[in-house]
């Protein structure tokens, strides 16, 4: 409720084109490191971010651990390991193809983002001698300190590093635009893309973006299930401006998505629900492997896979007895047996021992550099942390060698869910990619979390490069086409019409995203019922015919989070297409039937989905429709090996 | 007429802030508009979708001129550990 005049000029009606041989939309991780893979292969690059790049994306502000660096000097796996024990985790149900591009080229970039100025090595010395540091190359790792394929990383460093090497390599970057659809050769679905359209978030001018070949960097889809019309910066775990975007532009234009059908409970971020990320007591990621106590400062045992109680902190970093090795991190939820880590005994066994509530980290009595590397390094260096958590709570007087912090939630978890508050999280669904990181589309690339069954910093990273790579190539070989002027004029109606509306009437985006959040907890929660998804698809068709048509932004800023609304609507609508695809439960997918008892786990087949003509077109792919990892990986990369 | 937020994530200390409006260019999420008085720190003109990065803060020039506060319901608690084993012998 301020009185101030909007700030900047008003451009609605005004044009701008742009053109370039390769286009990167998004420019969080993935997103800069395919401009500059691009870049470098000498094309001319356009980077369209919707924030600020120098620190946008889920890890602008930072990130603690850069999983899977299989190639890196001290690593004892090897990427084609490290890979099937992904798919093997998930039943097949991951992207055999992206990860195996970031068990691969993963180590690559990490050196790339070091030589731009990003810090990756102990340089101070200020661990030296420590169990989880090779004090030959000053790498630091984390989890299983034997194996050594994931590192400890100050990512603060990393972000600003890479916006310096954008500039350097003269990458166009225009930032505060939101790209609000793709183009596409004469205007046809599913034809070559030729670019994109934009709308400026402080102006509302008009953007036209036209390419050679064009990548989708712009993460996953957020607030289907989940809103807080309070704090809707607080509803998911991602950044705000990340709602899937590119999901529901690539679903107009025709793309293909699989997994869909793909959402877990709840686990982080939804304002009220949990606490902030890294900030609360637990023993996960940037916190292993913390010390959990009951609040009689009685502690929790760790065991490892086989239930052996582990008296020896050293002991929660090695494998089991006859375990190669185990992985932790961000898209291992409930590890198989093969990979399990050591873990503090299960909350319910605590419960009937007499534990007692509420339980704490505690870091006091952990040898001294675990204590230091957790409190200091990794919560400072990961997302979210270095000043809510470590400058506020230091400020505050939180002292990691007396004091103990607080768990919420069921355990040591912290938040709980009620069944119907969904998520994508946990390798969720996406676009469907080929060895290009290609997809059905001709001319359009995808790269980090947009791609299905995707996760993580290094992943983002490697993905990016590797599709500017393979974008930077296509671009080479292709000549420029125009753009459709009816497929133009039809996107800018689009996105100015609620300006048009009836302010006293109107519909604001809240309130819209409100109601789309209402609809998918009540039609496509926990368990899906073909009948109730029915009825759900055709409540967010009305929303669309009917609600859309009465929606109001009083300035730009509000009409780029309509335009999120509406495609978070879009969304809504592929998720519960790809449910009703899918007959059967499925316990991989964490995708559970009412009207079906059979489990169909066996059957291991993606649902792959897209629109075409107002229509929704599926068809079944096996999940290792990718073949042998590496002799594909080497058959599409020599140019790079 | 005002309201107040449910949540006030950023809090300035207009005694330090020198208005370079780099808080304001860093967020991703713009939060933020420039005050129309030159020099001040800029308004939060949308504070609930502020996500907590701290990448505001991290980027001004000035100690102390920024500050990022977590809402209430999140703060979340820490004991000292003797207090807990103390209870434990009570
Ligand atoms: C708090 C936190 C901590 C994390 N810690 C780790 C960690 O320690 N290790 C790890 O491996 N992973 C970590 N992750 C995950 C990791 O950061 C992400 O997987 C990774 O950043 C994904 O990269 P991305 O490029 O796909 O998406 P992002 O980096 O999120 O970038 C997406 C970009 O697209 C832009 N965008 C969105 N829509 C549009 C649009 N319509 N037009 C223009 N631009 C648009 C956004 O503004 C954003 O900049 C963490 C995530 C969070 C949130
Ligand atoms: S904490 Fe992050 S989201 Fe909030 S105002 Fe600062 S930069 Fe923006
Ligand atoms: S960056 Fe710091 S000094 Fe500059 S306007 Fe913001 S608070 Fe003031």
């Amino acid at each position: 409720m301020y009185d101030y005049k909007w700030p900047y000029p008003l451009e609605y009606d005004r044009e701008e084109i742009i053109n370039a041989d390769v286009l990167v939309l998004g420019g969080g991780i993935a997103g800069c490191m395919a401009a500059i893979a691009a870049a470098r292969a000498g094309q001319k690059v356009l980077l369209v971010e919707k924030g600020a790049t120098k620190r946008s994306g889920a890890g602008g502000s930072g990130c603690d651990h850069w999983e899977s660096a299989a190639t890196n000097p001290c690593s004892k796996v090897t990427p084609e390991e490290l890979t099937q024990a992904m798919l093997h985790d998930n039943d097949g149900f991951n992207n055999g193809i992206s990860h195996y591009i970031e068990c691969r080229e993963g180590y690559d970039r990490l050196l790339d983002i070091e030589k731009m100025g990003g810090k990756i090595r102990d340089t101070e010395d200020e661990f030296v001698g420590a169990e989880f540091r090779d004090d030959g190359t000053k790498f630091m790792f984390a989890y299983d300190y034997e194996n050594r394929f994931t590192l400890r990383i100050w990512g603060t460093t990393f972000k600003p590093a890479m916006y310096k090497e954008l500039k350097r390599l003269g990458v166009n970057i225009v930032d505060r635009v939101m790209v609000t659809s793709l183009l596409t050769e004469d205007g046809i679905q599913g034809a070559r893309c030729v670019g994109a359209t934009g709308i400026h978030t402080r102006t509302g001018k008009f953007y036209i973006f036209n390419a050679k070949s064009s990548i989708i960097c712009m993460s996953r889809p957020a607030r289907i299930w989940l809103f807080s019309a309070e704090l809707p910066g607080l509803c998911e775990f991602r950044p705000p401006q990340c709602i899937g975007d590119g999901h529901a532009m690539g679903w107009r234009a025709g793309a293909e998505f699989t997994m869909m059908e793909k959402s877990v409970r709840a686990e982080f971020s939804a304002a009220g629900r949990s606490y902030p990320p890294y900030g609360a007591g637990n023993n996960h990621n940037t916190w292993y492997a913390a010390s959990i106590i009951d609040s009689r400062g009685k502690e929790i045992p760790y065991a490892d896979r086989d239930g052996n109680i582990l008296k020896d902190v050293k002991d929660r970093f090695r494998p089991a007895k006859g375990q190669k090795f185990f992985m932790k991190g961000g898209g291992i939820d409930f590890p198989k047996y093969e990979i399990e880590g050591p873990e503090t005994l299960p909350f319910s066994k605590m419960i009937e021992e007499g534990y007692k509530l509420p339980f704490y980290a505690d870091l006091t009595d952990l040898p001294e550099e675990e204590r230091k590397v957790i409190w200091g390094m990794m919560v400072g260096q990961e997302g979210k942390t270095k000043v809510p958590i470590y400058q506020n709570y230091t400020r505050q007087g939180f002292d990691p060698s007396k004091h103990v912090l607080q768990c919420y939630g069921a355990g040591w978890t912290s938040a709980s869910f009620l069944p119907q508050e969904r998520q994508l999280f946990g390798l969720p669904g996406g676009f469907f990619n080929d060895w290009t990181l290609g997809t059905n589309i001709d001319g359009l690339y995808v790269a980090g979390d947009a791609l299905y069954a995707s996760d993580c910093y290094g992943h983002a990273a490697a993905t990016g490069y590797y599709a500017g790579r393979h974008a930077a190539k296509y671009a080479k070989v292709n000549e420029l086409k125009h753009w459709d002027k009816k497929q133009v004029e039809d996107e800018k109606r689009r996105v100015y019409a609620p300006l048009k509306n009836d302010s006293e009437r109107g519909i604001g985006w809240k309130e819209l995203n409100m109601a789309i959040a209402k609809t998918m907890q009540n039609y496509c929660g926990e368990i899906k019922y073909d009948d109730l998804l029915k009825v759900g698809l055709s409540r967010l068709k009305e929303y669309e015919e009917n609600i859309i048509p009465q929606t109001f932004a009083y300035n730009p800023h509000e009409l780029i989070r309509l335009l999120e609304v509406f495609d978070i609507l879009t969304v809504s609508k592929i998720i519960i297409e790809a449910s009703l695809a899918r007959k059967i439960s499925m316990k991989s997918l964490c995708f559970v039937r009412g009207d079906s008892i059979e489990d169909d786990s066996s059957k291991e087949k993606l649902i792959v989905i897209k629109q075409y003509d107002g229509k929704v077109v599926t068809r079944e792919v096996p999940v290792n429709y990718f073949g042998d990892l590496k002799e594909n990986y080497e058959k599409h990369n020599q140019d790079y090996i | 007429m005002r309201e107040m937020p449910a949540a006030n994530p950023i809090i300035y200390d207009s005694s330090k802030c020198i208005g370079c409006n780099r808080c304001m260019e860093v967020c991703q999420v713009d939060i933020f508009i420039p005050n129309p008085e030159k020099g001040k720190h800029p308004i939060v003109a949308y504070p609930g979708e502020c996500w907590y990065c701290g990448c505001c803060v991290m980027e001004c020039p000035v100690e102390g001129a920024i500050e990022l506060r977590h809402p209430l319901m999140n703060k979340v608690h820490w004991v000292e550990k003797s207090i807990l084993m103390k209870n434990n012998k009570e």
